[in-house]
């Protein structure tokens, strides 16, 4: 047994621990817990297939307006990306200063509301804004004051 | 300011902090920014109540105008019997933006023995005064309330954490605070306003919608000439005429807060 020096600068011989796992049996059922729970959601998924979400732009405002004029405040890619933070600017704008109306890249002025201009043409926020956010597992909380103006359309639309 | 309402609440609750010492840590100097005043030109909004011509029935239809299109909610008479509540929580859950109360009530600290008798008893109509020099701004920790140099007091409902501070500034009453989700309360909801959420303060905004389109506030467009809305600064505006012309009162002004909605009495 080799000598073995401890913080204080004295010898004294290494002490022995045995390698071994105690109480192996309640080590092995506790790991096999954690690996179920852990895992669970995992193997639940597995071999699942997600579709990737469609959003739909089949709503009476889109459909009325030419092929050519077809287009959001700005350009579908860039609104993919950064719609979320373009409604952030835009509330800070309204809310903050008074000014109701952007200006897109392409010199149009808009008015910069979510449910009086978004909305109006994306009337179907069921088919529309869900379809990517419960996808990706996002709750923006805009809906708990904002109103979707879903209703209407289904009204106007069973007629 | 790269957080918003919820991250705050979360990161104020975690830290176990209320409040301003919340705010101060979390984002340090924000707090007290200028409570501006208005300058004297440009435009300073103000409301002339004209006694004479408010009826009981005119002051009803004022709140239902403003009170329909801003969707508040009914806790006094809720859209379904089956929502009624008990008279405490009434109390405690009513919403207003605008509401009448008597002469004794909005006016105390006026009283002057028997000359103003034929006041006792009146029914005023009563909304948020927008001060010129808000306690409710002063005190609200977020800015959620802020002042707008046409003299608005606003609200920024997204920045508004719930702390009631500014209930308990504004010496009216101006304010109420939203204790449960107010939408199944609202008997027909006007698709073009939003709604509020459970735990954010709300008041009159002075219509500041409407302004933004050229529109008169609701309640003065619905009160038939009871209501004078207009341009403090501006000499010709009607509310300056009629100021010129009558005697007014004002709620609680010796409290320093210069309430701008007038009464002529
Ligand atoms: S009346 Fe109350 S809520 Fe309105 S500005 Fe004055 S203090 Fe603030
Ligand atoms: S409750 Fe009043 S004081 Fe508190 S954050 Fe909201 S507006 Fe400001
Ligand atoms: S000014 Fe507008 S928000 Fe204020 S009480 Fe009148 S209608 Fe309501």
């Amino acid at each position: 047994m080799a000598d073995y020096k401890n913080e204080f600068g004295w010898f004294a011989p290494k002490p022995t621990v045995e390698k071994k796992i105690y109480s192996l049996k309640a080590v092995a059922v506790g790991l096999g817990i954690f690996l179920v729970v852990f895992g669970a959601p995992l193997l639940l998924n597995m071999g699942q297939v997600h579709p990737v979400p469609q959003p739909s732009l089949d709503t009476p405002a889109i459909q009325k307006l030419a092929e050519k004029e077809r287009q959001c405040v700005e350009p579908t890619e860039w609104m993919r990306a950064n719609h979320m933070q373009l409604l952030w600017d835009w509330r800070e704008q309204v809310v903050r200063t008074g000014e109701r109306y952007y200006t897109t890249s392409q010199g149009k002025k808009v008015l910069a509301s979510l449910s009086n201009n978004c909305m109006e043409c994306h009337s179907n926020k069921s088919q529309f804004c869900d379809q990517c956010h419960n996808y990706v597992a996002v709750a923006p909380n805009c809906w708990g004051c904002h109103l979707p103006k879903e209703q209407n359309v289904a009204k106007a639309e069973g007629k | 300011m790269g957080i918003n309402r919820r991250d705050f609440l979360k990161l104020a609750g975690l830290l176990g902090l209320g409040g301003k010492a919340a705010f101060e840590l979390v984002l340090p100097g924000e707090v007290e920014a200028a409570v501006a005043r208005t300058e004297a030109t440009g435009t300073r909004w103000a409301v002339v109540v004209d006694m004479r011509k408010l009826t009981d029935k005119v002051a009803a239809r004022c709140i239902e105008a403003c009170h329909s299109l801003h969707n508040v909610p009914n806790y006094l008479e809720p859209p379904d019997p089956k929502l009624a509540l008990s008279e405490d929580l009434k109390n405690r859950w009513q919403i207003k933006w605008i509401w009448t109360d008597v002469y004794e009530h909005a006016f105390v600290g006026f009283e002057q023995d028997h000359k103003w008798d034929k006041l006792q008893g009146m029914n005023f109509l009563l909304l948020c005064n927008h001060c010129d020099n808000p306690p409710c701004v002063r005190v609200c920790p977020t800015q959620a309330t802020y002042r707008r140099p046409d003299g608005i007091v606003m609200m920024d409902m997204h920045r508004c954490i719930g702390c009631r501070f500014c209930m308990a500034g504004c010496p009216y009453a101006a304010r109420s605070f939203n204790w449960r989700d107010p939408r199944p309360y609202i008997a027909k909801i006007n698709p073009n306003y939003p709604t509020r959420e459970i735990g954010v303060v709300e008041k009159c905004l002075l219509c500041e919608e409407r302004l933004a389109q050229g529109q008169q506030p609701a309640c003065v467009e619905a009160s038939g000439g009871a209501l004078i809305f207009g341009n403090l600064n501006e000499e010709n505006s009607p509310v300056r005429a009629a100021l010129r012309a009558h005697y007014t009162i004002r709620r609680k002004p010796y409290l320093g807060t210069n309430p701008q909605v007038y009464y002529i009495v």
